[in-house]
């Protein structure tokens, strides 16, 4: 039995004239205890689909299940069962840290101490300010302590909407450690992000734009389906030089990525020697050109250019 | 000689015991596409705010579009825009209504507002959106239509905040590119990031670690510096010895 399945699962908002689709015909399944990545964009559908799937938001037509429990007709077994972690801060801000891990633990008819282990590694970061208030705790501090709530019942299905939205490269790296922790003890995480980078540390996710998922894999594979052979390309002027890529009669695509440009060519026969002839009759200097290998946020780009068209 | 529109000379900022910004000293020049990075809780939001003349420092020197951040601070919210991923536009404003609220707050002249805001919509090709309420407009969309609203009146200077979080990655692209054209129009851009390859964009990059800033290079002398293949090496190298947090 899945942990979480969906099936066709479609939300619309607004009124019946000028209704705004939220999420477009959604089905996926995560496995138990996988880590499994929702990544999109603001607005692509991620926080509706959590909604749903937490029991809090009615979909329009399809079907989930979580935990083998239909999210309809058996949301209290579903909420028994499952940590949820908002997007938004939610615990209570005038409670102290520890005042919030106790009442959460008491609502679900346990102690902290029962469950301790589970959260003890993430617990002990925050533990020296036991007796602050939530609301005066800092980004990092709040995120860690809101993951201990949604983790004092032990459920076996965690869902963390966007966890590191905002959070700097540090703090976002020592997050995805305490998530794979967390995946040793069984529990199934659905996680969503807008960062791509963090795809690859999933180990199946859905790439999701506009309330269609464009993509479900492990993350090696989605690369591996993206075929074209690529380039990235540097020169001394950068800005320059992608608006000349652009304007290349053989390129099917160029975007900047980081200290260098990505390159997609309409036909490779020419390859290489063509470009570097092309920049250097535009007086291109220190132009530094190779192959590169595409990662998520390549693939990303590619398929949202394939669902425009 | 290039002109200088932002210095700072060992600017700080205390709360109580706190030292939130501690001496912090670099020049911006026009036209610089300026990297201000930092862990949560550096200090950068409380530095970004003496330079908008919306803090008074607590020692130290500063200047803003050639005004002094303790005296002339309405001389320097003159002349800069600002726009965050939080705070931007109005939603329950129409487009033409965000622009002429903006334009108007700068002291922009209604025919000059009227003239301009055609160019502008037709730009972001906006132009049959003009009635709409911002509310309902693409995220991507809205943070471009913020950007060239905070650059409207035409500031030496634009403060940017976390400009693109959680935005698809071709609008983050395209938004870079309005970064890049008002820049070469002689606009100074300041903008702190999280996206590591964002960083890589900028033409030079400062990296603050609790309130002080630990290093300021080009990108490219950055990476060589530290040794490090990527902008997010370097980050990492720098921001894992931070002390505090938030």
């Amino acid at each position: 039995m899945p942990s979480i399945a969906v099936e066709n699962i479609i939300k619309k908002y607004g009124s019946k004239k000028e209704p705004v689709t939220a999420l477009d015909d959604v089905s996926l399944e995560v496995s138990k205890g996988e880590l499994f990545g929702v990544i999109g964009p603001d607005g692509a559908g991620k926080t509706s689909l959590f909604r749903i799937l937490t029991t809090l938001l009615l979909a329009d037509s399809g079907t989930a299940t979580v935990d083998g429990f239909d999210v309809v007709k058996q949301y209290k077994e579903i909420r028994n069962r499952i940590g949820y972690m908002p997007g938004k801060f939610s615990l209570y801000q005038d409670l102290t840290v520890e005042e919030n891990l106790r009442f959460f633990a008491t609502i679900f008819n346990t102690s902290i101490q029962e469950n301790y282990e589970l959260i003890k590694e993430i617990y002990v970061q925050i533990e020296p300010f036991k007796d602050r208030r939530a609301g005066k705790l800092s980004g990092g501090m709040k995120q860690k302590l809101a993951l201990c709530c949604a983790l004092i019942h032990r459920p076996s299905v965690l869902f963390l909407d966007e966890p590191t939205t905002g959070v700097d490269a540090v703090s976002r790296k020592e997050f995805w450690e305490m998530l794979k922790a967390l995946k040793q003890q069984g529990i199934s995480i659905l996680v969503s992000t807008p960062y791509m980078d963090e795809a690859e540390l999933c180990d199946r996710v859905a790439l999701i734009q506009s309330g269609k998922i464009m993509s479900i894999d492990m993350p090696q594979h989605i690369i591996q389906k993206f075929t074209k052979t690529m380039w990235s390309v540097r020169s001394a002027e950068m800005v320059r030089l992608l608006n000349d890529l652009q304007h290349y009669s053989n390129t099917e695509k160029c975007y900047a990525f980081g200290e260098f440009h990505h390159l997609v060519l309409k036909n490779e026969s020419g390859g290489k020697d063509e470009i570097l002839q092309y920049l250097q009759h535009l007086a291109h200097h220190e132009i530094e050109l190779h192959l590169a290998q595409p990662n998520i946020e390549d693939c990303f780009i590619e398929l949202m250019g394939n669902n425009k068209s | 000689m290039t002109e200088t529109v932002i210095t700072a000379d060992k600017l700080t900022k205390k709360f109580g015991d706190f030292i939130a910004t501690n001496e912090i000293s670099f020049e911006v020049k026009k036209g610089e596409i300026f990297g201000f990075l930092g862990a949560n809780g550096a200090g950068k939001t409380t530095a970004m705010r003496m330079f908008c003349g919306l803090l008074m420092p607590s020692s130290g020197a500063a200047s803003v579009a050639g005004f002094d951040v303790y005296k002339q601070t309405e001389q320097i919210k003159k002349s800069i825009g600002y726009m965050s991923q939080r705070f931007s536009l109005y939603e329950d404003l129409t487009v033409k209504e965000n622009i002429r609220f903006y334009a108007g707050i700068y002291g922009m002249s209604r025919s000059a507002i009227k003239e301009k805001s055609v160019l502008l919509l037709n730009q972001l090709n906006l132009s049959g959106e003009v009635n709409t309420l911002v509310k309902s407009l693409p995220l991507g969309w809205k943070q471009k239509l913020a950007f060239s609203v905070a650059i409207f009146h035409e500031p030496k200077i634009v403060f940017l905040d976390e400009p693109t979080g959680g935005v698809d990655p071709i609008t983050r692209r395209e938004f870079w590119n309005l970064i890049y054209q008002a820049a070469e129009r002689g606009i100074t851009i300041f903008v702190t990031t999280h996206y590591m390859d964002e960083a890589e964009y900028c033409n030079r990059v400062s990296i603050m670690v609790d309130g002080k800033i630990e290093a300021l290079d080009t990108p490219r002398n950055l990476k060589k510096t530290y040794a490090a293949k990527s902008m997010d090496e370097v980050f990492l190298q720098l921001v894992r010895g931070a002390k505090r947090g938030e």
